[in-house]
């Protein structure tokens, strides 16, 4: 049996993905996503928003938690839906690690765009914290195993 | 904070946007950017690795955007854009904002679909799906969820992400 087709577990913690965060990562992402708002890229700005200066972009928060699941899913299925909320702010200099936890996994029939797909469908508890394990972005994911590639 | 014409307006149409053609190139900077410093895998960039993968081809990551910096329609730079006009929302709507000055993104559900890949154009149509409001850390904060509903050309659902806009 090929392991990386295995069905996961509830309770399984997935491997981390980690990032130092500042202007590095913020401008390539502003330049990606049209994103150079003045409180991403200037202190002041940061700081007349009341915060103590710039700070990173909730939409990069999302995309390392898509990132997270992604890497760990790879080819056995998809992500169906992703949610979080922005709880605290990403500061400049913070090491922003995207951790996730499968809390269940059933077996369903979904429809997809053009077919109805039998798989399994897990549910996992998401979340960026920074390098002292204060939640920045907590959230949940549901994504889709397909069956036919674990029983292969 | 909520006023009758705010309320009256829940569910109308924003904007509606369409996008350019989705290019390898867009796909392969966003998945430099979103894995920044590392190297992004292969499947958003190597056309043969992708063509082995579950998809048979390069796809986007599901957080990519295809509508940063310029759309197909409407033309040109799209309006609003710099972040800071809080009342950007009802200005769209014709009616009077809440004339609060500071404003955050609070957090977003996303339901995802067909994937995007190179060549899509993408339609995406956003509505005022609600206001709340209630105190926060920053004081009495205004919660305004935008939907959006992505479909490609071929009128698949692409995706469906409600963004909770908090000002204060």
């Amino acid at each position: 049996m090929d392991t990386t087709l295995a069905p996961v577990t509830v309770g399984e913690e997935l491997p981390v993905f980690t990032r130092a965060t500042g202007f590095p990562v913020w401008n390539r992402f502003a330049a990606v996503n049209d994103e150079f708002v003045p409180i991403h890229m200037d202190d002041e700005a940061g700081r007349a928003a009341g915060m103590p200066g710039a700070f990173g972009m909730g939409n990069l928060q999302l995309a390392y938690l898509h990132n997270l699941v992604r890497e760990w899913l790879g080819e056995r299925g998809r992500i169906l839906r992703m949610q979080c909320r922005f709880r605290s702010v990403n500061h400049k200099g913070q090491q922003v690690t995207a951790r996730g936890r499968v809390t269940s996994v059933q077996r369903q029939t979904v429809q997809q765009t053009v077919q109805q797909t039998v798989g399994l469908v897990v549910e996992l508890d998401v979340w960026t914290e920074d390098q002292d394990g204060n939640q920045l972005a907590p959230g949940s994911c549901t994504v889709l195993i397909d069956t036919g590639l674990i029983d292969r | 904070m909520i006023s009758d014409a705010m309320r009256a307006a829940t569910g109308r149409e924003l904007s509606r946007a369409v996008s350019y053609p989705v290019s390898a190139s867009d796909i392969r900077r966003w998945a430099i950017a979103v894995y920044f410093p590392a190297e992004p895998p292969p499947r958003y960039w190597d056309a043969e690795v992708a063509a082995r993968s579950r998809f048979g081809g390069i796809v986007a990551p599901e957080d990519f955007n295809p509508f940063a910096w310029m759309s197909a329609e409407p033309r040109g730079i799209p309006r609003g854009r710099g972040g800071s006009d809080a009342d950007f929302t009802e200005r769209c709507l014709g009616i009077d904002g809440p004339g609060l000055t500071r404003q955050l993104n609070g957090g977003c559900s996303v339901e995802y679909g067909a994937p995007i890949r190179v060549d899509d154009v993408i339609t995406s149509v956003q509505r005022l799906a609600g206001y709340s409001e209630r105190d926060g850390r920053l004081g009495r904060m205004l919660f305004t969820d935008l939907e959006s509903t992505w479909t490609n050309q071929r009128d698949e659902f692409v995706k469906r992400a409600t963004l909770t806009l908090i000002r204060y």
